[in-house]
Formats: C-alpha cells, structure tokens, sequence
C-alpha cells in the first residue's frame, strides 16, 4: 500500500501543470458553445500537442503517440480537477469509435477518420438502440440489404446522442435476418449526410433534447463502411460497450459533488438556521460521504488492478450501479436541503445553481437506466462476479 | 502508487484464514456460545501461538510492528469466522500506547498482561455509568466493556476522556444477542491506575475501524454462504440463484461490500501514515460498515429462506455479531455525528 507517487511523476505533474497554467487564457469558456467552436478545436488542438488529450493514440493518426501509462493519465486528470480548466474533449467519436476503429479498422478507416475526430473536426454519433432492441441489443432489426457494392438501410434507432450535429454514424445493422441474432449483425460507419436519413429530437424529461431517434429509409451506403467483416458486428460493438461502461460512475466526479454540497448547505440558511446544522440532512450527509470515500477507494484499487493488467474483478463490475445510484442520492439530498426552493428550474430570482441539481436528479435517473439498466448490472455482477448461473431460456411453445 | 495489499499481507491473511477454517468452524463456535470453555480456551491458546497479540506494537518493544491496515486484515479474518478473540482491544491498546508504553508493550506481546477495553463510554454515557478519576484512583461503572472476562488490565476512559490502564475490577457478563463474545459491565471501587494517556480521538477511531473490519468479515461469510445456497437450492425444477429476484439480492450484497472492503484498507492506511482525512475516514467506515453490514445480515439471511431462520444453519450466529458490532462504540447516527465533528462542520465545533 503506496499511495504516494514516485519522483518521476511528480516531475511530470509539474510539467502538466506548467503546460495548464501557461495556456490557461485561451481555455473556452460556457460561453463558446458548439461541437464544432473554433475555440473548443484550438483548445482541444493544444492539448493534443502537449500530450492531455489523445495521449496514447498513434502520431500517424494524429495523436501524442505516448506509451500507455495510467497514473499519467491520473495524474492529468488530477490537474484538471485542480485547475478547474476544460478537459479534454469527450464525446462517443473520440472515447468509443476511435478505441474500436485502432483496434479492427481497415487501413483506409484509420486514415480517412480517426486524426479528424481527435480534433473535433468530424462529429459522430452511435447508432445502436432500436426501439424493440434496448437492453436486448442484440435483437436489433434495422435491416442493410446488398446491392452490388452498396447495402440499402431500412430501419430505426433511438437514443441517439448528437445525431443532429454529427456528420457520420457507427452503426449496427442488420445483414444476415437468417443467422442466429448474435450472428447476423455488422458493424457500419457512414455520412449522416447520405439521403433518406431523418433525425428526430427526442425531448427527456429534463426538457433538453439530449437524444433523439433516427429513421432510414431507403437509404444507399457503400460496403467499404464495414468495420472488421460482415456479420461480426457484435464482436466489434463489445469491444466498444467496454470504453462506455467505463465512463459512466467516475468517483472524481462523484467526490465534486459532493464537495458541492457541502459547500451548498454551509452556505444556505433557513429560519436562520445553516442547512449543515439541521441534524436529519447532516446525517444523510455523512452517509452519503462514507459512500463517497468507499466508491473513491474502489477506485484506487480498480486503478492499481489496470496497473498490473489485471482484471479488478467485483470491484470493477460495481462501479456502474453504485457510482451511478450515488451520483442520484447525492442530488436528492441537495434538493430535500434546499427544500420548497429546491423545486425552482431554469430561471428565476430563488434558483440555487442555476437548477443543476433538479436537471441531474433527472439526468441521473437517465444514467442509471442508460448504458446497462441498473437491473443488467445486477445479472452481470451476479453471473461474471459471483457466478450464478443465467437465467434459463423460455421453452419453445 | 499501489493500492493493494503486499505479498506479506496477503500471506498474513491466508495463514490466519486457514487456520480458523480448522480451529475455529461453526460447531466449535457452537460450543463456545453455549459455555464450553475447553473450546474457548483451544481456540486461545491456538491464537495466541499465532503471535498475534504483539501485532501492533513496536519491534522496539518485542512486537512485529505492524499497522492497522494489517490489523485490519486479521479483524476481518476473526469477523468472518465470528471466532471470540482479545485482538481487537490488545490492538486499540497498543495503538493507544503508540508514544508511551515501553513499560507495558512487552508484557501485552509476552501475554502477562491481558487487556480488556472500558470505552464506551466515549460515545455514549448511560444508566449511571461513567468512571472518574480522584488521586489516580478510579471510581464508577463502564458499560458493554470489551475482552474484561479473563483480563488482568483494563483500558478505562474516564469522562474527561482521558484513558487509564488498571488492574481489572469486577467484572458481570451483560448478556447480549452475540454470544460468540462476552461483554461486561464493570465497576471501580477505588483501584489505582498504572498509567494514564491524554484524551486521544485516533484511539476511539482505531477501535471504531476494527469493528467495521470484523463486519466487513462477518458480512463477506453471510454472503459467500448467500450464494453458495442459491447456486445449490432447487425449486419450481431450477436452482434459486437463476431466478432474478434471488441474484439481485446476491448482486445488491456484493455491490454495497465489494466498495466497503477498499474503505477499510484506505482508512486503516490513511491513519498509518498519518493522513489528516484519517479519522474522519475511519469514522465513516464504522458507519458505513453498519449499514451495508445489516443490509447483507437481513439479505442474506432472506436468500435462505426458511433455513436462515433456524438455529440449524447457524446464519444467526453472524447476523448477532453484526448487529452488536452496528451499536458497539455508537450507533451508525452517533458515528456519523462524530465524523462531522472531526470535520469541523457543527457550529459548535
């Protein structure tokens, strides 16, 4: 047990330092909105060069072409908590295509659009859920057809974050209806330009579009799309469930929060009283700060087990449910804490937060749902963590 | 950075948890709970050859010098086998002696001296207990005392929260739902102290630890048996631990103990080294350990349907010692109060 780091790395957690502070004057603020804001490219250009962001991905694709090393990686991290300076850019084309396309794209793939959606230049997004394939992704149906060196796509798929902005799609299809379910899929990258394609905005109950679904009709898109082979897509779509599950449930972000809160209900009064001192709301304080230090100390150990490659097991397998739950109750606390004026929403002289913690009580009902249902968790911490045996497949009628 | 137990420390846990799976199986904690005492005093004497007692204390003083976290682990292994043991107090002991105590350590390591702990009255101070001190001599009742049966000394807090060594008075067994420990009330009637320590918050957070590692043991049995049964019993033609309802109460237990076994080793290496988040750390973990302790007691227990509920199966055995362990030292609510105290968030403060 060591968690202090070594002189070498404290070496370069100055450098990083350094790096941030000398260039913090051209970090983009709220106010430089867009995918696609120059400011946003230029600021996410320069991390790249100075090795915080696409840290590990090769120099011929456009990366920093460093070696793998995750306290680095941590220690970056850090330095961005502290600073309190933008990371690097984050959307499902550089955390979840860019990992899968390194690891099966064609030459051609690699080239044409990995270095563009590293620097923010091309906007991707996910095509995967359908509306009768949710946690059953592999019941998809969304159909391509061959046709001559085309497939013709027939279909639809929901959920579908940054459809609008996104100038390409990574897709699962449908091209074997005969084989067995997990057999006949592929995985497909195409224009979202292509005719016959229709987004939707999907409004949630945050009132924002953060989804929307996406219709196909009729629509022509080359075979040269094909990421890996034809009917393997489920192989490739795994590899890349793995990058997702992985961002969901980060303690750090949990512990910010929590700070929050704490600050929140030191500084807010009611009937002259501070929120901290009212004994029912700091118990449930305090009980949610032990979740916090026990889901923050999973965490280290999840880190060391990725040190030495191993699997970090049940530890990793948790992270998902309980960081997620976390993340909820903490919200829950802070509205209860700010009581009647804690159901004020976007606007108004008695909003606390600009309303943030309504929008992620709600957007983190969203989380615990999305990516892996709260209940999918369970089955696989019970099945691969425990080793229960699955559930049975329904008799043939 | 590593945040993992070393090779020694894993060797430490493999020794001890082999040993107690021969030295110490339900039908010998049977026997001790009914009165048995030859069980008691094998199972003892067995401990004691392990060296255990010296754990803590200094190699300057004859122990092995080693720290909480690996105290931690031993705890665990004695709450996973709810095996009785005078650990936990030798250990708060030593950790309470940590800048004074030449003159007593060696005789704790040797065995001479046998020491119970008479703190609870740190968190709470009840039916007319509490002890005082006049003239070094000690005067009054504690209360739920741990390891006095069969001490030679006793680690007193008195109500200024300073803490005394003293030879053990008398000493009545309070008969609570765990009997795999025997607690007692004690009453000074004018003995002397030996010793006396300044009030030290990092003893009661010790203390506090120790008990949620001895959960975290006792939980980690009462999950493993969980799924064990629901991956053997069979209904309606399958085993029970296919059907969801039953696995996500397995998955819910593993999920709620899995996070908690890393809290215990970063608060116990937190107050190790140091760390000025330690106490507050420590603190949370007795609490947090409470809560996911009881989730898994009632769950598991639940997992085995009718059988948990029988004296046959034994599963009550760690669900009590669970549920004294949830109290012992304060209440989830009172630790909890404590650690915004540490933290300086009462106004009070």
């Amino acid at each position: 047990m060591d968690l202090s780091f070594s002189p070498e790395y404290e070496v370069f957690r100055k450098e990083v330092a350094d790096v941030l502070s000398a260039n913090a004057h051209l970090a983009p603020t709220s106010d430089d909105r867009g995918m696609k804001n120059p400011k946003r490219q230029a600021w996410q250009k320069l991390l790249i060069e100075n090795g915080l962001a696409a840290r590990t991905i090769p120099t011929e694709y456009g990366g920093y072409g460093a070696e793998p090393d995750i306290l680095k990686s941590r220690i970056i991290a850090e330095e961005f908590a502290h600073t309190g300076l933008p990371r690097a850019m984050s959307n499902q084309g550089i955390s979840m295509l860019v990992p899968t396309l390194l690891e099966l794209g064609t030459p051609e793939q690699k080239a044409a659009y990995i270095r563009p959606t590293l620097y923010g230049e091309m906007v991707w997004c996910q095509g995967y859920s359908e509306p009768g394939a949710g946690s059953d992704l592999a019941a998809l149906r969304t159909a391509a057809v061959a046709d001559g060196d085309d497939y013709i796509i027939n279909g639809s798929k929901i959920w579908t974050s940054t459809a609008k902005q996104a100038d390409m799609i990574f897709c699962l299809v449908r091209t074997d209806p005969s084989a067995k379910k997990h057999e006949g899929i592929s995985y497909i990258l195409f224009s979202m330009e292509t005719p016959g394609i229709e987004v939707r905005p999907l409004v949630d109950m945050t009132g924002a579009a953060n989804f929307n679904e996406v219709f196909f009709t009729d629509v022509r898109v080359p075979k040269s799309g094909i990421v890996f082979a034809e009917n393997k897509g489920w192989q490739v779509a795994n590899a890349t469930l793995t990058h997702e599950r992985g961002m969901l449930g980060d303690p750090n972000a949990t512990k910010a929060r929590l700070v929050e809160l704490v600050e929140l209900m030191k500084r807010e009064t009611v009937n002259g009283e501070r929120l901290i001192d009212n004994p029912l709301l700091r118990d449930r304080l305090l009980k949610l700060q032990g979740e916090v230090y026990a889901m923050q100390a999973n965490g280290l150990r999840i880190t060391t087990h990725s040190l030495k490659k191993e699997s970090a097991g049940l530890a990793g397998l948790v992270v998902k449910l309980m960081g997620c739950e976390l993340n909820h109750e903490i919200a829950r606390l802070a509205i209860d804490a700010l009581g009647e004026l804690g159901v004020m929403y976007e606007q108004g002289p008695h909003l606390r937060a600009e309303g943030t913690w309504q929008a992620r009580y709600m957007y983190d009902l969203g989380l615990i749902i999305g990516g892996g249902t709260a209940q999918i968790q369970k089955n696989i911490i019970a099945e691969r963590g425990l080793g229960l045996p699955r559930e049975p497949k329904p008799a043939k009628a | 950075m590593e945040f993992a137990l070393s090779e020694d420390q894993r060797m430490l846990q493999d020794s001890l948890n082999g040993f107690l799976k021969d030295a110490a199986p339900l039908d010998t904690i049977r026997k001790i709970a009914t009165g048995d005492d030859a069980a008691d005093a094998a199972l003892t004497s067995g401990l004691d050859e392990l060296g255990l007692a010296g754990l803590h204390v200094p190699e300057a003083h004859g122990g092995l010098g080693l720290g909480l976290l690996d105290a931690c682990l031993v705890q665990e292994a004695l709450g996973y086998a709810i095996a009785p043991s005078r650990f936990l107090a030798t250990t708060v002991t030593a950790h309470a002696m940590r800048h004074a105590g030449a003159d007593v350590l060696p005789g704790i390591v040797s065995g001479d001296l046998r020491i119970g702990l008479a703190l609870t009255e740190l968190s709470s101070r009840r039916d007319g207990a509490g002890v005082t001190v006049d003239r070094d001599k000690l005067t009054g009742t504690s209360l739920l005392a741990v390891s006095a049966e069969g001490s030679t000394h006793l680690l007193a807090a008195d109500t200024t929260g300073a803490l005394n060594l003293v030879e053990t008075p008398a000493a009545t067994p309070m008969q609570t739902i765990d009997r795999t420990r025997i607690f007692s009330e004690v009453a000074f009637g004018g003995e002397a102290r030996a010793m006396s320590l300044k009030p030290d918050n990092e003893v009661l957070a010790a203390a506090r630890l120790l008990v949620a590692a001895d959960t975290l043991g006792a939980a980690q049995a009462m999950l493993d048996k969980a799924v064990a049964y629901a991956a053997e019993r069979q209904q309606f033609g399958r085993v029970i631990g296919s059907f969801q309802a039953v696995k996500h109460m397995c998955a819910e237990m593993a999920a709620r103990l899995e996070p908690s076994r890393a809290l215990i080793w970063h608060a116990a290496h937190a107050l190790d080294t140091g760390d000025p988040e330690g106490l507050a750390m420590a603190t949370l973990a007795k609490s947090h350990l409470a809560e996911a302790g009881t989730f898994i007691a009632r769950t598991s227990t639940e997992v085995h349907g009718g059988m948990g509920f029988t004296d046959l199966v034994g599963l009550h055995y760690w669900f009590k010692r669970i549920g004294v362990n949830r109290q012992l030292f304060g209440s989830p609510e009172q630790t909890r109060l404590d650690a915004a105290r540490l933290q300086g968030w009462l106004e009070t403060a």
